[in-house]
């Protein structure tokens, strides 16, 4: 049988009613966790694979596959409208997102983010059907050099995507690096930067932090500043729906994102995050309306939206094909896998053809699900501006909190979630943005970790970073992406650049 | 609103899993997904389908292999008979590599659970074809062989140093490559980035079976089920070490209390369906409990102190 038979026998698996079901409540659930910040969908696999001990294995792992897809789009939700990430690959939706909410255009963002993520988890779907064994060869290629290389072009495009002056978006980053400096070294196992606290040990949680640098920070930032206490809010200016404008200038936005998330995902050091915050950075460098970037670009939440979805579907390769676990999801997938006495990795297409088949035939359905019930929803989240301010904020206050305290019950973290908020509100104030923090703390220790890595490999010797064609290529990226500007900025094109780099956050 | 904020609030709830009335809650030091974890879930299944609990609850507390869970349960647990931790090797080398101030001496050991190799194994195509071809390598030049293995200062970590002693190379030369998780250790080994990988024997089954890798040795005084790799005392090292996980329960119970447990625990590790989930999982039962077990324990924390001592990574 070739590979689309397979995945006919699978889509047969597929709709028997009770997988449907599963199905349905995994997306649900997802959605829902996603929407939540900081309860991520590892923590809800985790929580329900108990109770799927007396499921049949395909039902339940076609629900865990589904929470997975739900999470990844319902993250995207409260950033677009309340400037509150619920996952670390949502950061840079809030970016464009929440301006566009901000200026009515709620509508339209929340539905670009919807089918973009259906598009990219369609097509990235059927690329783990039919490419899953050469995208996995790819992605063994990445060593600890080329890893690195690859961070070095994420900060690069990031970092110089944001704020209103570069030094302000430095000096935020910069923060981000030197809180990600704080823990125990992963290489040599010492402590850095902990003052005996043990809760330090581990380093600063990612989900800590943007929940509480967007969320509280934001909070108390409306609250000091009386910000809309009687403004009218525009939840809806004109069309909820996207217009023909917008449709044309999201459709390329999301096949960039997918073909930027799926192979980064399928990287066993990848990930979603970073794949949006490539797709965010493409996307600024490709457009044709510069001047709106900073300001609700809406090209700025399609692709990321498409790329961390894509992504998403590019982390089962590894797992499927392979039994590598790349993402704290996926390690819990692997488990409920094993639960069943099936162990993924290099046989498991050839033990498990119908469950494996029948898992990636129902992440189609599960995707078809996700917009069905997202897409007529979107009116009822667009309400959620309308909601008077003070109760808004109390509720994300109150969310934020149960979240994070749900997830690490420890005063330690608490006490983090409310310095983070402060601080938060204090870079807001002086018109610091806060992304550059989160995006420092996620990329530096990767960054530190396949350096060293890659320079304990080598012993020492520098000119590994760039010994491979990939490795020189991807630096070579970054240096384009770092020079180009500047070149530009020197012949007189300096106004276009200001513009682009205009946020007043 | 009010339908989300209650929707809300239900899986808040959910996530938080408060500890109500519960006849045993199991801390698992660790995110959900790894050894411990699924240690500590394994039990609660057992414990509840054998009737030996009502009602059983796991906490994660993740973070410097296993240290924080273990100073928050010895802070908040003393003296309560109905709490547990999960724990095992790699928290003595961590509590040592971070000089935590909580120790195993802090809580009740109650038995040791199950226990798995370490195994050293290579890329399929890798000229080393025994795991003397890889000492030799090693011998030669030390920085030359690169390992990838597990968290610095874990069993992988440990098992390499004693290895290195062993064959009388200075294990302060080795170049041991942290990685976090299995995954991208794997990757690194099959990616061909490394000279060889060191991980739990499960972790390598697959791909052994599969014949993208090949497995040169086990750490285990006996060979493993599932692979003919010889141990390394047969190949003339002196080594044997054995990643195992453990029970204990919390500090300054009364000897009854303590009883009780360890009676709970035997029944559990007794059970048939404990027997059918380690089958299921591929874990070696390799129950000890009482003095037996207490000195066992003893006797592997000195040996650790010892080889990280050695290995440069404890003052």
């Amino acid at each position: 049988m070739n590979t689309f038979d397979f995945l006919l026998q699978g889509l047969a698996v597929a709709l028997d009613p009770a997988i449907l079901l599963y199905a349905l409540i995994g997306v649900t659930i997802g959605t829902a966790v996603g929407v939540l910040p900081g309860i991520g969908p590892a923590l809800t696999v985790a929580l329900l694979l108990p109770v799927t001990y007396g499921l049949d294995p395909a039902g339940s792992l076609v629900m865990f596959a589904g929470i997975y897809y739900g999470g990844m789009y319902g993250g995207s939700t409260t950033s677009i409208l309340l400037n509150t990430p619920g996952e670390s690959a949502s950061i840079v939706t809030a970016i464009e997102g929440n301006r566009m909410a901000r200026a009515g255009r709620g509508g339209a963002a929340l539905a670009t983010a919807a089918i973009g993520s259906f598009v990219a988890g369609l097509l990235a779907t059927l690329a783990l059907a039919f490419l899953a064994p050469h995208i996995v060869k790819l992605a063994l290629v990445f060593g600890p050099r080329e890893y690195f290389a690859l961070m070095v072009l994420a900060f690069v495009t990031v970092s110089a995507a944001f704020g209103d002056s570069a030094m302000k978006g430095l000096t935020s980053l910069f923060v981000g690096l030197a809180l990600a400096l704080i823990g125990i070294d992963g290489l040599t196992g010492q402590a850095r930067l902990s003052y005996g606290v043990p809760q330090l040990l581990d380093g600063i949680e990612v989900t800590t932090l943007a929940v509480a640098m967007f969320a509280i920070g934001e909070a108390l930032f409306v609250a000091a500043n009386r910000v809309g206490a009687d403004e009218k809010v525009h939840a809806i200016r004109g069309s909820v729906a996207m217009t023909a404008q917008d449709w044309a200038r999201s459709w390329k936005p999301w096949l960039r994102g997918t073909a930027i998330g799926f192979p980064i995902g399928a990287m066993p050091a990848g990930g979603a995050d970073i794949a949006s915050f490539l797709s965010y950075g493409t996307e600024r460098k490709l457009t044709r309306h510069p001047e709106e970037f900073g300001n609700g670009a809406i090209e700025g939440v399609a692709g990321p939206e498409a790329a961390n979805n894509a992504a998403a579907a590019g982390t089962l390769v590894p797992l499927l094909t392979l039994g590598l676990p790349t993402t704290a999801t996926a390690a819990i997938m692997l488990a409920g896998f094993q639960q069943f006495g099936l162990q993924p990795g290099p046989l498991l297409f050839a033990t498990a053809p119908k469950l494996v088949w029948g898992l990636i035939a129902s992440l189609l359905i599960a995707n078809i699900m996700l917009l069905v019930l997202n897409l007529p929803l979107i009116r009822l989240w667009v309400k959620l501006l309308t909601i008077p301010r003070p109760w808004l904020y109390g509720g994300i206050l109150l969310f934020a909190t149960l979240g994070t305290i749900g997830v690490n019950p420890s005063r330690a973290e608490l006490a983090m979630l409310m310095i983070f908020g402060v601080m938060g509100y204090l870079m807001r104030l002086h018109g610091y943005p806060i992304a550059p923090v989160v995006v420092g703390l996620i990329l530096g220790p990767m960054a530190e970790q396949q350096l060293r890595r890659a320079l304990a490999i080598a012993q020492g010797d520098w000119t590994t970073l760039v010994s491979t064609p990939l490795s020189a290529g991807l630096i070579g990226l970054a240096v384009l992406a770092l020079a180009v500007p500047m070149l530009l900025r020197m012949r007189g094109r300096g106004a276009v650049l200001a513009q682009v780099a205009k946020d007043d956050d | 609103m009010m339908r989300h904020a209650i929707f809300g609030a239900a899986l808040a709830a959910l996530a938080a899993a408060p500890a109500w009335a519960a006849d045993y809650t199991i801390v698992a030091p660790a995110a959900p997904g790894g050894g411990w974890d699924a240690t500590a879930r394994t039990m609660q299944e057992v414990l509840q389908a054998e009737g030996i609990s009502g009602s059983v609850q796991v906490q994660n507390v993740p973070g410097a292999g296993g240290t924080i869970g273990l100073a928050q349960f010895v802070a908040g647990a003393a003296g309560d008979p109905t709490q547990l931790i999960v724990g095992g090797y790699v928290m003595v080398g961590a509590i040592l590599t971070n000089a935590s101030p909580v120790t195993l001496a802090d809580v009740t050991p109650i038995a040791r659970l199950t226990g798995e190799a370490v195994g050293i194994a290579v890329k399929a195509d890798s000229p080393l074809q025994t795991i003397g071809d890889l000492v030799e390598a090693m011998r030669a030049d030390p920085g030359a062989v690169s390992w990838a293995g597990g968290s610095a200062g874990g069993v992988d970590h440990i098992t390499v140093g004693l290895l290195a002693k062993a064959a009388g190379i200075d294990p302060t030369k080795i170049n041991y490559i942290a990685f976090s998780g299995g995954g991208e250790a794997l990757a690194a080994i099959l990616g061909g980035q490394v000279t060889a990988g060191i991980s739990g024997v499960g972790e390598f089954l697959p791909q052994v079976q599969a014949g993208t890798m090949r497995m040169l040795a086990v750490s285990t005084d006996v060979r493993w089920p599932g692979t003919d790799a010889p141990t390394l005392m047969e190949s003339g090292y002196d080594v044997n070490v054995q990643n195992w996980r453990m029970v204990a329960a919390a500090p300054g119970l009364t000897p009854e209390q303590q009883a009780a447990v360890a009676a709970d625990i035997e029944r559990m590790a007794g059970s048939a369906g404990w027997k059918a989930a380690l089958a299921t999982r591929g874990w070696a039962d390799t129950y000890l409990a009482g003095e037996a077990f207490a000195a066992q324990l003893a006797r592997e924390i000195e040996a650790t102190t010892a080889i990280l001592k050695d290995v440069g990574l404890v003052q």
